[in-house]
């Protein structure tokens, strides 16, 4: 019992420690792709070709002042920040990031757990991370603030509804809520993006519109609103707001990854022969381009799209998305009750 | 009752929920209140996940912590309800009503305290890993309870309908 706790604490560890790196690598993509779409250099400054300009922002941030507005509520104020990177780490708990790899002597499962209802968990925990914006927009007592929040509550909430439907089609493809079950099935070309195409659509879409990434960032408009939900905050808070942005859109690329391209599956890879060792490091390994790929991807997006109208926002919202989504069910529906 | 770490995972699950529970009525302030139900909803779901009803557990979490209550919120918020106002009602039909519901539940709760008391739910049900997952609950559902299930549904639709026809009523 001890030692498959201490390979959790590990494998919790592990993925923690990797995800809040590639958050700091993230901003820094993010930064140096803007730059190269707008033809300017970017951060090229702190260590080799900025590399390290991240860690230099995060020490900056340790040491501001920490201002809180006086009619603020501080105990919500502080609580709404903890919120958004709670919501923003746990989700990782269920994405598997490999099939086994064998160490010791002992087959160790590369995920930090396989629930039964993978999926359901994944959407309940994206669904409160509407609170740590809502509450961070409320308790800060600003106009602005409030906004942003009550703008990211109705969005949220509009788009998890086609979020959730659209994963219906994959539940009913493989006939299971594990996210590793989920996985397994998509081997060979049977990724779910070639299966449920309009499913990844809507999913896309969807994942944009819960992480606030443009063109779905009305919470945090700077033209209208400042700076949204967070234009009452400083120092650390402000940071923890920074990187739950980010890790949400890590995570959000972890799980479309899972649901559609495959997650560690590398086509054909069993018929090559290599050895079980190669096989789980390879598998890992195209996780991690898969998911790489996703975060450009969300990257390109915000500088390539003008931000939307708040009404087309919930016209593409509630009169597009959510009919398609349950088109798709229905499609899927029939074909597999056909094909079975 | 054994002091193994289930048990005690199990109670202070269970402490969590009576102590958010009673700090949800008591505060003034309507958005803490909120807050604390919320504290509430994740800890009995905890206690959902410690009798194995995985699927139980998620689902209070998303559709009483990340549906429902973020439209109260939202709804207290778009408000602005500041502290409570006092409320002077009389002895009204409302209030007895409640004393009787509230006595009921409370019978029901005194009942499965004293069975728990004399040992009627010392061990789990074997089966309750496999009761709890989703694949039985929805067997259940749509074998079992398919009619009560239908009903729910159509009560369900029935919502819908109102909901509209009251919006377009505002609109028009």
């Amino acid at each position: 019992m001890w030692i498959e706790l201490l390979i959790s604490v590990i494998k919790i560890a592990t993925v923690l420690t990797v995800l809040l790196v590639s958050v700091a690598y993230a901003v820094y993509a993010e930064r140096r792709v803007s730059a190269f779409m707008q033809n300017r250099y970017g951060p090229n400054r702190v260590g080799y070709q900025g590399l390290l300009q991240s860690f230099a922002d995060v020490i900056k941030l340790v040491f501001k002042e920490d201002i809180v507005p006086v009619k603020a509520n501080k105990p919500i104020h502080t609580l709404a920040p903890m919120i958004s990177i709670f919501v923003a780490l746990t989700t990782i708990a269920v994405v598997p990031f490999g099939h086994t790899i064998e160490l010791f002597g002992r087959i160790i499962s590369l995920q930090i757990t396989d629930v039964n209802v993978g999926i359901l968990y994944i959407l309940a925990l994206t669904s409160l991370g509407v609170y740590g914006i809502t509450l961070s927009g409320w308790s800060s007592n600003s106009k602005y603030s409030l906004f942003g929040g009550i703008r990211s509550s109705a969005q949220m909430i509009s788009y998890e509804l086609s979020m959730g439907l659209s994963v219906v089609g994959i539940i009913l493809i493989t006939g299971s809520l594990s996210l590793q079950d989920i996985v397994l099935h998509q081997n060979g070309w049977k990724w779910n993006l070639v299966l449920q195409p309009l499913g990844f659509i809507i999913f896309l879409v969807a994942s944009f519109a819960e992480t606030n990434r443009s063109p779905f960032d009305l919470p945090e408009a700077e033209p209208e609103l400042v700076g949204g939900y967070h234009t009452e905050y400083s120092s650390m808070k402000f940071a923890l707001f920074f990187l739950a942005e980010y890790a949400n859109m890590i995570v959000a690329s972890t799980v479309i990854a899972t649901l559609y391209l495959g997650g560690w599956q590398f086509p054909y890879l069993q018929s090559f022969g290599l050895p079980p060792m190669a096989v789980s490091i390879l598998q890992v390994l195209t996780f991690c381009a898969k998911v790489a790929f996703l975060v450009f991807f969300f990257i390109w997006v915000r500088w390539s799209l003008p931000r939307f109208r708040y009404d087309q926002l919930m016209n593409l919202g509630w009169k597009v998305m959510l009919p398609l989504s349950i088109l798709n069910i229905i499609v899927t529906a029939i074909l597999v009750s056909v094909l079975k | 009752m054994i002091w193994n770490a289930e048990n005690i995972i199990t109670l202070s699950f269970a402490i969590l929920a009576l102590g958010s529970a009673i700090m949800m009525i008591t505060r003034r302030n309507p958005i803490t209140s909120a807050l604390y139900l919320i504290v509430n909803f994740f800890s009995i779901s905890g206690v959902y996940l410690m009798l194995r009803s995985q699927f139980v557990a998620i689902i209070q979490i998303l559709v009483y912590a990340g549906a429902i209550m973020v439209l109260f919120l939202f709804v207290i918020m778009l408000l602005n309800l500041s502290g409570e106002k006092k409320m002077m009602e009389t002895f009204s039909y409302k209030k007895i009503s409640a004393i009787i519901l509230g006595l009921m539940l409370f019978a029901s709760l005194g009942i499965t305290a004293f069975f728990a008391f004399f040992g009627k739910y010392k061990t789990m049900n074997p089966n309750a890993e496999i009761m709890g997952t989703i694949q039985s609950v929805g067997k259940e559902l749509y074998t079992t309870y398919s009619f009560p299930f239908e009903l729910v549904s159509f009560v369900l639709l029935a919502a819908i309908v109102g909901a509209i026809v009251l919006a377009q009523k505002k609109f028009e």
